[in-house]
This record gives C-alpha cells, sequence and structure tokens, in this order.
C-alpha cells in the first residue's frame, strides 16, 4: 500500500523535473529563435570537403 | 561589330560575389569574375581568411557592393557617450551589441556572421537570430572600437542599420514568458491530475480510505499554483474590467475558475474525493494554449515605426569653417549642417549651400527627385541625391513639419486588448444568463435541499463556464492571421482582424500606392532608335546605380551587353561613356548644358514644356536623340481591386499630386466627390477624422510617412510596401505590394472567419445546455465535467482550425 504513495511521490518529482527543465529552457532564450539554430547545426567547420562539391551539384 | 561574340560571352558573366550581370569581365581574380570593384573586395577578405566556405553554401550568396562605404561614415560612433547607449553590455574590457541587419537571407550569410572572429581576433563571438535578422556580436572593446567592428561588417556586405531610435530607447523589445511559464505548469498539472483521479474515473474500489485522501492533498497541493498563478491573469483582468464597468469574458471564465477551485478544495477536505481538480486543470491548459496562439507576432517586422527608427543617429555639423559629428539629439536651430549624397536630411531646414536634389520617396512614395536652390526651404525626410549640400536648422528635429505630425497622432489611445472583441461584447449578456440559471436551481432547491441547492449552484457556475466560447476567436483569429502570413499580409494581431471584418470604408492614397513606387512607364520622346542604339543605352545605364540609370536598363529588352570604356559618372547630373568608338551621353538638361547642346536641345523640344524631373536626354556622338519620360506606373491589378471594393465599400482616394491624372481618377472611383488632389498629410488626417464623426468605420491604405497621420487615425491602417522590411509607417497591418490585388478576398475572409466564431459559439453553448441540463439537478458528476470540459474545448479548436483552413483554400490562400 505505502509503496504506492512512495510511487506517487516519485512520479510528480520527475514530473517537476521536466517542468523545471521546460523554465529553465524557455528562460535562457532556447524559444526565442526557433529557426537559426537548425541552420546553424548543418555547417561544418572543415574547409574544403566532399559535402561542398555536393551542395555546389545541387544548387546548379 | 562584334556583338554575337559579346553575347556568348555574356552568358558566365555573372558576379561570383552577387550573382548579378557584370558589365565585363575586366574585373576578376582567382579565374572568379565580379561585377564591380566592392565585390571583388568582399571576397578578396573572405578569401584572405579562409571563409570561402561562404560561397559553397549557397551560388552567389552576396549583395552587391556597388555603392562603397564612404570614409568617415561611422565617425560619429567614435563618440563615446553614443557607443554607451547603443551597447547592450559592457565591463570596459568586453562589450556585447545587438545590430539589426535586414540584408542577411540565406544561410551563407548566417555562417558568415557567426565566423566574424576569423575576420579579427578581438571579436570573441556573433550570433545570429534570423527570424529578427539580428546579429549579436561581443568583442573586446579594449582592444577594437565599436567603429572598427561595424566597418568590419560593413566592408564583407552586412552594413548594420543604426538609427536614431536605438540610441533612444534601449531594449524595447521584453517579450513577456510568463504565459510559456503558465502553460507549462498548467500542462504539468493537468497530466499529474488526471493520473491521480483515474482511480476515481473507473470507480476502483480504493481498499484503503487513507489512500484516496491522500491523493487528494496531493491533487490539491498540485492546484494551488495552477489556481493562484495560472489563474491570476484571469481575476486580474475581470477586475480591471469590472472596475471600469465593463463585463469582460474574463469575468465569468473567473466565476467558473473560482467556483472549480472552491467546490473541488471542499469535496478533498470534506469528503476526501478529488472534486473537479481534473477540468480545471484542463482548463486553464486550453485556455492558456489559446493565449498563445492568438499571440502570433511577426518579429521581424516592426508596426510602431516611427520617424525615430528612420534617422540617422548622428549630424555633421560645420562650425567656423570646421566639420565636426555630433548626436543629432544635440542639434540646436541655427547650426549649420553638411548632408553628403545619400543622406537624409533630419530637420527643416533652408538650403545654404550646394544644389539641392532631393529624393522624398519615404515622405510621399515618389521617388524622381525634386531639385532644389540656395534659400529654400526643405522639409526633413527628404534624402539629397548628388553633391553634399549645407543647410541651415530651421526647426528642432522634433518639431518638424513631419515629424511633429508624427507625434501629435501617435498619441492616441490604444484600446485595452481585452476590453474588444466579439467575446467581449457577449460576455455582458453571457454572465447575466449564468448568474440567472444559478440562482433559479439554487432557489428551486433551497425550499427541499440546502446542500442540493448550493451544489447545483456551484456546478451551473461551472458547467456554464464559457470556455470554449473563449477559445473560439483566438483559434480562429490565429488562424486567419497565419494565413494571411502565408500570403504576404502581415497584420498586427487578431483585434485589427476584428476591425477589418467591420470596415465600410476605403480611403486610398494614390503615389506609391495604387500607382507603384519602384516601376514606372518609360517613354522615349524623339529619333527612332536603332535595336543597336537600344542595346548601347542599356550597357551604359547597367554601370550606374541611379534609380532612373536603373528604370531605363529595365525598360530596354534584350540581355546584350556591350563594353563601355572611359565610363563617367557626375553624381546629379548624368552619365557617359565610349561605346564602340561612340560617346554616349544620358542626363538630365543641365548635363548638356555644359556642353553646350542646349541649342540643339531647344530646337528639338521647344514646344514641350516639362517637369525637369523625370526626364532623361540622350546624346549619342554629340547629337541628342531624344529623351526618356518616366512617369509613375499604377499597380495592374489596381483598377480590379477597385472596381472590386467600390460595390461594397465607399471608396475614396486622396493624392498629394496634383491633377493632371484626374480624368481617370474619377472614372475608376465612379465620382468627382470621391477623388481628392493637393491633400497635405494633415488634410488625409482630416478627412478621415470628418468621415469617422459619421460613424463610418474607415479602413485606410497608403505607404509613406505623408499617411502616417492618416493610417493612425482610421480604424484600421494598411501599409503597402515593395519590400516589408523597409521602412513602413506606423500601421495595424502591412502589405506586400505585389499582393495587393488579393484585397478583397483578404476582406472578404475575415467577414468569414467572424462567421466562422458565430458557429463556434453555437457549438459550445450546446455543450453548456447539456451540461446545464445535469447541473441544475445537482447531478453533475466530476466524472461527466472531466469529459465534457476537453471535449467542448478541443471540439471548438478543431472546429475552428479546420473550417477557417478549408475556406482559404477555396478562396485560393493556401
Amino acid at each position: 500500500m505505502s509503496v504506492i504513495v512512495v510511487l506517487i511521490l516519485f512520479s510528480i518529482m520527475v514530473a517537476g523535473g521536466f517542468l523545471v527543465a521546460f523554465i529553465w529552457a524557455v528562460k535562457s532564450g532556447q524559444y526565442d529563435d526557433k529557426y537559426t539554430p537548425s541552420v546553424r547545426m548543418l555547417f561544418d567547420d572543415k574547409e574544403k570537403t566532399i559535402l561542398n562539391e555536393k551542395t555546389n551539384k545541387t544548387n546548379s | 561589330m562584334t556583338l554575337t561574340k559579346q553575347v556568348s560571352q555574356e552568358i558566365n558573366l555573372t558576379c561570383y560575389h552577387c550573382g548579378e550581370l557584370s558589365p565585363s569581365d575586366t574585373i576578376h581574380l582567382d579565374e572568379k569574375i565580379f561585377c564591380c570593384d566592392g565585390c571583388k573586395i568582399v571576397y578578396e577578405i573572405l578569401n584572405e581568411k579562409n571563409l570561402c566556405a561562404y560561397y559553397d553554401l549557397n551560388e552567389s550568396p552576396g549583395k552587391n557592393q556597388k555603392n562603397l562605404l564612404l570614409k568617415d561614415k561611422y565617425a560619429y560612433l567614435d563618440d563615446e557617450e553614443l557607443t554607451r547607449k547603443l551597447l547592450d553590455f559592457s565591463d570596459g574590457k568586453v562589450s556585447t551589441i545587438t545590430f539589426f541587419i535586414p540584408q542577411m537571407h540565406c544561410s551563407s550569410c548566417i555562417w558568415l556572421l557567426e565566423n566574424l572572429f576569423k575576420i579579427d581576433i578581438n571579436i570573441l563571438q556573433s550570433r545570429v537570430n534570423f527570424i529578427e535578422r539580428k546579429l549579436s556580436v561581443s568583442f573586446r572593446s579594449n582592444k577594437i572600437s565599436l567603429r572598427k567592428v561595424v566597418e568590419i561588417l560593413t566592408s564583407i556586405g552586412y552594413e548594420p542599420q543604426i538609427s536614431f531610435e536605438d540610441v533612444e530607447k534601449k531594449s524595447k523589445n521584453f517579450v513577456n514568458k510568463s504565459l510559456y511559464y503558465k502553460v507549462g505548469l498548467a500542462g504539468f498539472g493537468f497530466g499529474n491530475i488526471m493520473l491521480l483521479s483515474f482511480p476515481e474515473y473507473l470507480s476502483i474500489d480504493v481498499s484503503s480510505e487513507s489512500l484516496r485522501t491522500t491523493f487528494s492533498y496531493v491533487i490539491f497541493l498540485i492546484s494551488l499554483p495552477l489556481f493562484f498563478y495560472c489563474g491570476s491573469e484571469y481575476f486580474i483582468s475581470a477586475y480591471k474590467g469590472l472596475r471600469k464597468k465593463f463585463v469582460n469574458i474574463d469575468v465569468p471564465l473567473s466565476l467558473g475558475i473560482l467556483a472549480f477551485f472552491v467546490k473541488s478544495s471542499y469535496e478533498i477536505f470534506a469528503h476526501g474525493s478529488p472534486g473537479y481538480m481534473d477540468s480545471l486543470a484542463g482548463l486553464l491548459f486550453f485556455l492558456l494554449l489559446g493565449k498563445i496562439f492568438q499571440n502570433k507576432t511577426y518579429e521581424v517586422l516592426n508596426f510602431e515605426r516611427n520617424y525615430k527608427s528612420f534617422f540617422p543617429i548622428s549630424v555633421t555639423v560645420k562650425k567656423s569653417g570646421e566639420e565636426k559629428t555630433i548626436p543629432l539629439s544635440h542639434l540646436k536651430i541655427g547650426e549649420r549642417i553638411v548632408v553628403k549624397n545619400g543622406e537624409l536630411i533630419p530637420a527643416d531646414a533652408i538650403l545654404f549651400n550646394g544644389d539641392g536634389n532631393i529624393d522624398y520617396s519615404f515622405v510621399t512614395g515618389e521617388s524622381s527627385p525634386v531639385s532644389k536652390v540656395i534659400g529654400e526651404m526643405i522639409y526633413a525626410g527628404g534624402r539629397q541625391i548628388g553633391s553634399s549640400i549645407e543647410l541651415e536648422v530651421m526647426k528642432e528635429v522634433s518639431q518638424s513639419y513631419l515629424t511633429q505630425l508624427w507625434n501629435n497622432f501617435q498619441a492616441k489611445g490604444k484600446v485595452e486588448f481585452s476590453f474588444t472583441g466579439i467575446a467581449n461584447s457577449l460576455s455582458k449578456y453571457f454572465t447575466f444568463a449564468i448568474l440567472l440559471s444559478a440562482s433559479a436551481a439554487f432557489f428551486y432547491w433551497i425550499r427541499t435541499d440546502v446542500d442540493i441547492a448550493i451544489t447545483s449552484f456551484i456546478t451551473v457556475l461551472i458547467i456554464a463556464c464559457p470556455c470554449a466560447l473563449a477559445m473560439s476567436t483566438p483559434f480562429t483569429l490565429g488562424n486567419t492571421l497565419r494565413i494571411f502570413g502565408k500570403n504576404d499580409f502581415y497584420v498586427k494581431n487578431i483585434r485589427v482582424l476584428e476591425d477589418l471584418a467591420r470596415i465600410d470604408t476605403i480611403v486610398w492614397d494614390k503615389t506609391g500606392t495604387i500607382t507603384k513606387a519602384g516601376e514606372t512607364e518609360i517613354e522615349f520622346d524623339g529619333d527612332v532608335l536603332s535595336s543597336e542604339g537600344k542595346t548601347m543605352v542599356k550597357s551604359l545605364v547597367r554601370n550606374s546605380n541611379h534609380p532612373l540609370s536603373k528604370k531605363i536598363f529595365a525598360s530596354i529588352e534584350g540581355s546584350s551587353i556591350l563594353k563601355v570604356e572611359k565610363f563617367l559618372e557626375i553624381i546629379g547630373k548624368g552619365i557617359e561613356g565610349d561605346i564602340a568608338g561612340q560617346k554616349i551621353k544620358i542626363g538630365s538638361e543641365t548635363f548638356f548644358d555644359l556642353q553646350k547642346t542646349k541649342e540643339v536641345e531647344d530646337t528639338i523640344y521647344e514646344a514641350i514644356p516639362a517637369p525637369v524631373n523625370s526626364e532623361v536626354y540622350l546624346s549619342i556622338d554629340g547629337v541628342v536623340k531624344g529623351k526618356y519620360k518616366i512617369q509613375n506606373k499604377y499597380r495592374e491589378e489596381t483598377d480590379l481591386v477597385i472596381n472590386k471594393t467600390k460595390s461594397n465599400y465607399d471608396s475614396f482616394l486622396l493624392s498629394g499630386d496634383n491633377e493632371t491624372e484626374k480624368s481617370f481618377l474619377v472614372k475608376l472611383f465612379g465620382s468627382e466627390n470621391k477623388v481628392f488632389f493637393r491633400q497635405s498629410p494633415l488634410d488625409k488626417l482630416n478627412f478621415i477624422k470628418k468621415l469617422q464623426s459619421g460613424k463610418k468605420k474607415v479602413l485606410m491604405i497608403g505607404d509613406g510617412l505623408n499617411d502616417a497621420g492618416a493610417l493612425s487615425q482610421s480604424n484600421v491602417g494598411i501599409s503597402i510596401s515593395e519590400d516589408i522590411l523597409n521602412f513602413t509607417p506606423a500601421s495595424d497591418a502591412i502589405l506586400n505590394a505585389k499582393m495587393l490585388k488579393n484585397l478583397p478576398t483578404f476582406l472578404n475572409f475575415t467577414t468569414i472567419s467572424l462567421n466562422i466564431i458565430y458557429g463556434s459559439f453555437g457549438i459550445s453553448i450546446l455543450y453548456n445546455l447539456f451540461g446545464l441540463y445535469f447541473a441544475v439537478q445537482g447531478l453533475l458528476s466530476p466524472l461527466l465535467s472531466a469529459v465534457l470540459m476537453p471535449i467542448s474545448s478541443i471540439s471548438v479548436v478543431v472546429f475552428t482550425t479546420l473550417t477557417t483552413t478549408f475556406f482559404a483554400k477555396r478562396k485560393g490562400l493556401l
């Protein structure tokens, strides 16, 4: 019986953790710009790679 | 002629940097061709810093660099006081600043701007916000000046826009995030409370009474922040409304929320059952979700723009022969200012020295420059084209003719959002009906059973809570807002949509609104030019950046380009060059005066009285061939749009111009009493006021600063713009000029949206009646409430979203 109380409290704690994470994400500005990061992650640090040639082809 | 050879070569003559056609292949580097030195310089900088991946991400990602940086343009950034106001943050060593860079348009731009640190090691980090076209840069301010940072950006083709407004008020864009917190919290509460209520839903025989009580207490704890934090939004708004003797939609909502909470708390503590807390959490969650949905904003657009966001932040003042740059706010009457080519005149002033050639395009929408002579008054807002001029300031910046007009009508009180709208106008009756039926139930039962009386009173309040009603408006109009946005019609908020559906009068501005600001009709008057001659003209004008040159370039068909030698541009006068051994000259009358060709010209054009500004003469080998006449062109769809709208709406035209086109416009608008000429900005404003005093709901469509007063006075002001990122006066909506033809559809669609809202009111009332049937008998079980509440909300959301999308598709908007 008491195990279910522990379980409930634990599950609420987990959910609360996600709530805190959500609030933190909003606060730190992760929802301010939803477009740029999606482009940013595709950039390659290497100068000339095969990928560049590939994009050239698809562009032209 | 080697014309065919030139043509075949021309195919590959696109600039490696900006993708424009290059006049010749003389400017090249590393087997790459550039259209001008500016583009080549950018390439050189990027090549040197190993940043050429810029060109691999997209083809020709740059912007044309023909307008080279004026050397001391950013000298004012050395001013410390000014710099301090511009910076977001500075600790003496490291500073952070946010620039607005409208030029960024592709992933290459993002990549390059985020790699600024490779160009100068003193730039620590740069971050792009592409949606808002913003770049925030942190740099070592003790090693590199702000001016240098701006100059680096300018040198690679991303000149930031720094305006007077940036200095005046910083950090205007404070985004209210509390709504997101509230939704997060409500979602958390909704999920958890529902989970804890499950045994109750399924009527599981809970073996131990204490377990049931524990669950209830946990539910109560979770609902506390929900009630006090998430619900506060509605209580505050309802209180504000009541204090102003206005029953807004939040009043019945607050009543419902309060009833939910009181009743459930009583259940929890008296009987240990969870009550209606799950319904309450769901209600708050859906309501707040609706609020987020209606708050769609276009971050990159600015609907509140005024003259300040367009004025420079500094001016060059001449004192005892010395030129000095001072912040605009320090400018005083009587001072002598120097305005260079392309700069804006910041205050009403008298021309003191030089040839004034003022382009008033952002005031009037009219693009051909007006020439001014010494001693003439020049109003603020004009842009000098040509050589520098000296002016004596007659009025302070804020007291100038146009800015004053602006200030007066910016004060127009903003109606508080929560007090307008269909839902609010109905809520008075709704609240009354709820209270009436709750009291009726209460007095019916009180004779037999006090308990049932109280229960039914509260459950009526609960079930009648008009949450579906409150949700239909945000979801319908929020969706409409999005649909319009996809069609390049950007509306400030959903309130504007409701106003738009109610207008009955349309007032049009002429110049730049129903005529094309960018495009003009060009007619050649004189000898008939051979196709070779035309090609020569085209080749010559492509070297010049003057708006008239660009227009002539666009007007001549064909793609072949000849090589131009000895090209010379005399700013404010004209251009000349040698093509295949022949000397071609194009320019204004005065340009030809210099070369003594006036006589020839006079003999040919004696009879033509001409406004000088929009005529350009052409001579080949010293012989005047004729002139190009440049006139404003009506947008193609204008007559269609006006014909369509004038049957449903009273339509008027206000033009600042003279009456030359009167007959055409009278025919278009159907009556002489509907077309007005020579209207000053104040006339336009008063005209709108007059209409409104006759109980008319007026839609004003305009484009320039001269319409600003009328736009803000009207019930809805739409500003038309060729490029939505460009300057538009403060207005309720911004419409891309290309989409003007859709205006009747937009107007029609707002009416449809309102009908959809009324339809969803019907649905929500059905649910309420169904619930009431049980509630008045005191039979509303928590389970029924928990099922009914989300279903009514979801069905309203689904209904509104689907119907708006369906009608948008039928109207061709999606």
